[in-house]
């Protein structure tokens, strides 16, 4: 939970003040200045009104350089960033050839599958060889290669369901999945931090939306009897089905979500669960099974488990576990199944190789290595962080950890001066975030080893000096203390 | 008689007026009491008296806790899916090897006609080497969104690459064909704004107008006066032109149908109503033109006319994603509003490169697309007598589209039917041919048939072998 102090509160809303009147300021000159210059298109509206960009124009190309940094190599735990130089203020940043090498602090590689592996890359290119880099076709008509069959298995096998579906896309997999599952007349119930591929899916579906607070099984359990209670808003018919929806770990704040008292709540009002892993698949539980294995609930227990390869499987696309029949379902009127490209077989090949390192299926253990190495990384961070006074939010044993800024003028501030000292960290602020609440997200991977992270910390710690974002008080060094560097390669 | 009442008349009035013109009776505090006072002092007693009382409404009776419960135990939800027969259960043929026009399945080697391969580059060598390259320098995913160090420099490449070779100023890389036009739509349209729309765009169109809540009207299935009449109506009917934007949603290929929209025809419309264009060119980037640039280069109009082109690259491209490209504003617009894009990992880069490749070959070798274009036009000839069936798509379509001279009666038997002769022409004559599969989500009425895909790099035989196997299945099933 974010404790935001008064004056910290009273000081952004002052920043933020400050840029909006002087955006405001700089548009009005602008309306006078193009008075004169000929409006150039003659009747149509144009793409923009009004202030419908204002955030983009005066607030976030100002600090355009902290976003879409390009980099030229694999997003390993050491990669190459691209500099870049503008000539116009902010407006347009072009690349140039040099690079910089830094630690990479914002990449999705949780289990270090990134760049090339020994076990998986041969294998990838021995079947980018033997089935060409796309099908070309959908998954019914001439799509489906045996590839695709042996990884719907494996990932049956792997979440602890009967049956399991792939899609190419994790974004496309929510979007078209919740359609197919419910439709007008019925009730989706959601985590108000849902991530936006869910809220689109569930606007898409044409049933009726309702949020309930972030991770709070009390309120839920509110919702849910005054909305069983009243049915359908004005003709109080009985609502068809319900299910609600929440995430393994939200990647915003670096929580777990609180499965066993949610998943009580829902069995005991008779509705469908619905739990999007992205995040947590392959990267927290003892063998990697995500947020059920570390909580400890039951697979069978939750209807439907969604989860992508992109994050701890270094590949592309999402899948969704769940019965036999409602993967027969799915496959026969999920649009996403039957109008879209199949997955790339080299990318199915490579969660195969994946997930067979991580089960331990390879003949060595290096998947067990990976596992025990991100748990260690996550919360020797985290622990350092708090200690130096940082605002860090998120669970144990989750590998993201976002640290609060709040202020706007300390966003581009933090990330240029991580990046002169070789961090590369992410900012992330308005709107993937609420107004007040910006934040610098750190996703933790097991390619780094014990001295990237001093490293990491100790700029991380200047750099938080001259910027200023210690809001705690730093807790006093205990003498004799000895420190246990405990690597394991 | 008279006189007597006008004496009684007379001295009542006389009463009257002695009474009310009598001295003040009292003087209270100063204020002379007469008796209009007192008849006005009833009447506010009266009135806040009326005003006090409660006004009549039904009490409100909430639910109680208990009765919270009862209603929570009685309600009874409807299964997640509904039951599944035996006949619903239908499983796709497994390949075994690439999808070129030659394909295992099942052990069997099959001419392929259900792989949108239309240059014939699934399996090149430039393309593959080339992606191994891109492999064993950036692993396979990006692990990250563009906005995250998910930027590579072979995204930035072939963003270039595409704009370039479509003569653009900018383009926009999205990571997979379908999300691209369901992005690119809600990023433009608003709540408020008028779209008009084909009634037979697929089903990622018709997700990305009903997530961008505007006004959409359709107009039949690539008739050009139904067009100009809806254009019509809807620019009489609107009130602010200068603030609601306008768009005509077109595919250049329909892949319900392989028709080609005229392309010159909807600009003229375009420019005379004052609409913006957006344009799906999935099937004909790399098909049609003589360069293969796509529609505008099939119909002589300049690019510049177009406002926004999306297209996704699994088809002619052999690869995945898709891109966007259009002026500057446009593109710059969808970098930070388009959900598709700002929400999701970025395309992988082994694909970005297999994309750069593609189009590389394209450019050095315009002759695939005569090769291309000869091989539909023998393949229509072929199938324009298949008993039972008949054309329906254009004669440049690269998508060959069959469907019922006459229905059967219902959409299932029809389908049955359809998938039968696809079955049949499998087993026995080794031709893989694809029915279309309509999901119950998708809105589209057009009818269903049988498609084929045809490739550059089919030869004349299988062409032929395709034809007659249709020939011969369709005799004997549509009897």
């Amino acid at each position: 939970m974010v404790r935001l102090p008064y004056l910290t509160a009273l000081t952004t809303l002052f920043s933020y003040g400050i840029l909006f009147v002087f955006g405001h300021l700089r548009d009005f000159f602008r309306k006078i200045f193009d008075w004169s210059k000929s409006n150039n298109l003659q009747g149509y509206a144009p793409i923009c009104l009004g202030y419908e960009d204002f955030y983009t124009r005066r607030l976030y190309l100002r600090i355009q350089d902290c976003f879409g940094r390009p980099i030229s190599s694999a997003p390993d735990s050491w990669f190459d960033v691209v500099e870049r130089y503008s000539n116009d203020n902010n407006k347009t940043l072009h690349r140039t050839e040099k690079t910089t090498k830094c630690l990479n602090l914002g990449s999705y590689n949780y289990l270090g599958f990134a760049a090339a592996d020994e076990y998986c890359t041969p294998r990838v290119i021995e079947s980018l060889k033997q089935y060409s880099v796309s099908t070309c076709s959908t998954r019914v008509d001439g799509g489906t290669t045996k590839l695709h069959t042996e990884l719907e298995e494996l990932v049956a096998r792997f979440v602890g369901k009967p049956a399991a579906v792939l899609f190419g896309m994790g974004y496309v997999t929510n979007s078209a999945i919740i359609p197919a599952l419910i439709g007008k007349g019925g009730l989706i119930i959601s985590d108000s931090l849902n991530h936006n591929s869910i809220v689109n899916g569930a606007r898409g579906s044409g049933a009726t939306v309702r949020v309930f607070q972030h991770n709070n099984a009390p309120h839920l359990e509110e919702v849910l009897r005054e909305q069983i209670a009243h049915g359908q808003p004005r003709t109080h018919r009985p609502w068809k089905k319900i299910i609600v929806i929440i995430e393994g770990i939200y990647s915003m704040e670096g929580e777990l979500c609180k499965l066993p008292e949610i998943i009580a709540v829902c069995k005991k009002y008779k509705v469908y669960t619905y739990l999007d892993e992205a995040h947590s698949i392959g990267a927290v539980g003892q063998t990697g099974r995500g947020v059920c294995e570390l909580l400890g609930v039951d697979t069978a227990d939750i209807d439907i488990m969604m989860g992508t390869f992109t994050k701890s499987f270094g590949s592309c696309g999402g899948y969704i576990a769940a019965s036999k029949e409602i993967i027969q379902h799915l496959k026969r009127t999920c649009p996403a199944h039957l109008y879209a490209t199949s997955m790339s077989p080299p990318a199915v090949q490579q969660v195969i190789s994946a997930m067979k390192v991580i089960l331990g299926e390879d003949g060595t253990n290096r998947g067990a290595k990976k596992l025990a190495q991100i748990r260690e990384n996550s919360n020797f961070f985290r622990s350092e962080l708090q200690k130096m006074g940082f605002e860090v939010l998120g669970d144990n044993d989750s590998p993201i950890m976002p640290i609060m800024l709040y202020n706007p003028a300390k966003i581009p501030a933090f990330s240029r001066e991580c990046l002169h000292q070789n961090v590369a960290i992410v900012t992330v602020a308005f709107p993937a975030t609420p107004l007040l609440l910006a934040r610098a997200r750190i996703c933790i991977s097991a390619a780094h080893s014990r001295e990237d992270l001093i490293k990491a910390l100790e700029v991380i710690s200047k750099v938080g000096d001259l910027v200023g974002i210690k809001y705690f008080p730093v807790e006093p060094v205990k003498p004799n203390k000895v420190k246990h560097l405990k690597k394991i390669e | 008689m008279a006189l007597a009442m006008v004496n009684v008349t007379a001295s009542v009035l006389d009463w009257a007026s002695s009474y009310f013109d009598a001295p003040t009776r009292a003087v209270v505090f100063g204020v002379p009491i007469d008796g209009h006072l007192v008849v006005e002092a009833l009447l506010v007693v009266v009135i806040l008296f009326q005003l006090t009382r409660k006004s009549y409404k039904p009490p409100k009776k909430p639910l109680t806790e208990k009765e919270i419960d009862e209603l929570c135990d009685d309600w009874v939800p409807e299964p997640l899916t509904p039951q599944i027969t035996e006949d619903m259960t239908y499983e796709p043929p497994t390949l075994e090897s690439a999808a070129g026009p030659h394909a295992i399945v099942n052990g069997k080697e099959v001419v392929n006609f259900a792989s949108a391969n239309y240059l014939g580059l699934v399996g090149n060598e430039k393309i593959t080497d080339s992606c191994v390259g891109a492999l064993e320098k950036y692993g396979v995913g990006s692990c990250g969104p563009r906005g995250f160090y998910g930027t590579i420099d072979v995204h930035l490449d072939c963003e270039q690459k595409i704009a370039k070779f479509l003569g653009t100023p900018d383009s926009i890389l999205y990571s997979y064909g379908i999300s691209t036009i369901f992005s690119v739509i809600p990023a433009f349209c608003k709540k408020g704004d008028i779209i008009v729309a084909d009634e037979g765009v697929h089903w990622a169109v018709q997700n990305g107008l009903y997530l961008s809540r505007s006004t959409v009207v359709y107009f039949k299935h690539n008739d050009m006066k139904s067009l100009e009449n809806k254009l019509e109506e809807v620019t009489r009917r609107s009130k602010h032109p200068e603030k609601v934007r306008r768009y005509i949603v077109v595919e250049a290929i329909y892949q319900n149908s392989g028709q080609i929209a005229p392309l010159d025809e909807i600009v003229r419309l375009k420019e005379k109503y004052r609409f913006r264009i957006i344009l799906d060119e999935s099937h004909s980037f790399g098909v049609l033109g003589n360069s293969g640039r796509g529609l505008a280069d099939h119909c002589g109009v300049p690019i510049e006319k177009i406002d926004i082109i999306t297209a996704g690259m699994g088809n002619a491209l052999a690869t995945d994603g898709g891109f966007c490209t259009g002026s500057v504003r446009v593109v710059d617009h969808q970098r930070l509003s388009s959900s598709g894009y700002v929400f999701s990992a970025s395309l992988p880069p082994y694909l970005a490169s297999a994309a750069i490749a593609a189009v590389d070959y394209l450019e050095e070798n315009p002759s695939v697309l005569s090769k291309l274009r000869t091989n539909i036009a023998t393949l229509f000839n072929e199938l324009s007598d298949v008993p039972g069936l008949v054309l329906a798509s254009h004669i440049l379509s690269p998508i060959v589209f069959l469907k019922l001279k006459k229905s059967t009666g219902t959409g299932k038997t029809d389908i049955d039917l359809l998938d039968s002769i696809a079955k049949q022409a499998l087993e026995e004559d080794s031709v893989l041919i694809a029915t279309t599969k309509r999901s119950s989500l998708d809105k589209c009425k057009l009818p269903i048939g049988l498609r084929l895909f045809v490739s550059a790099s089919h030869s004349e035989s299988d062409l032929l072998k395709a034809a007659a196997s249709l020939k011969r299945v369709a005799a004997l099933v549509i009897s």
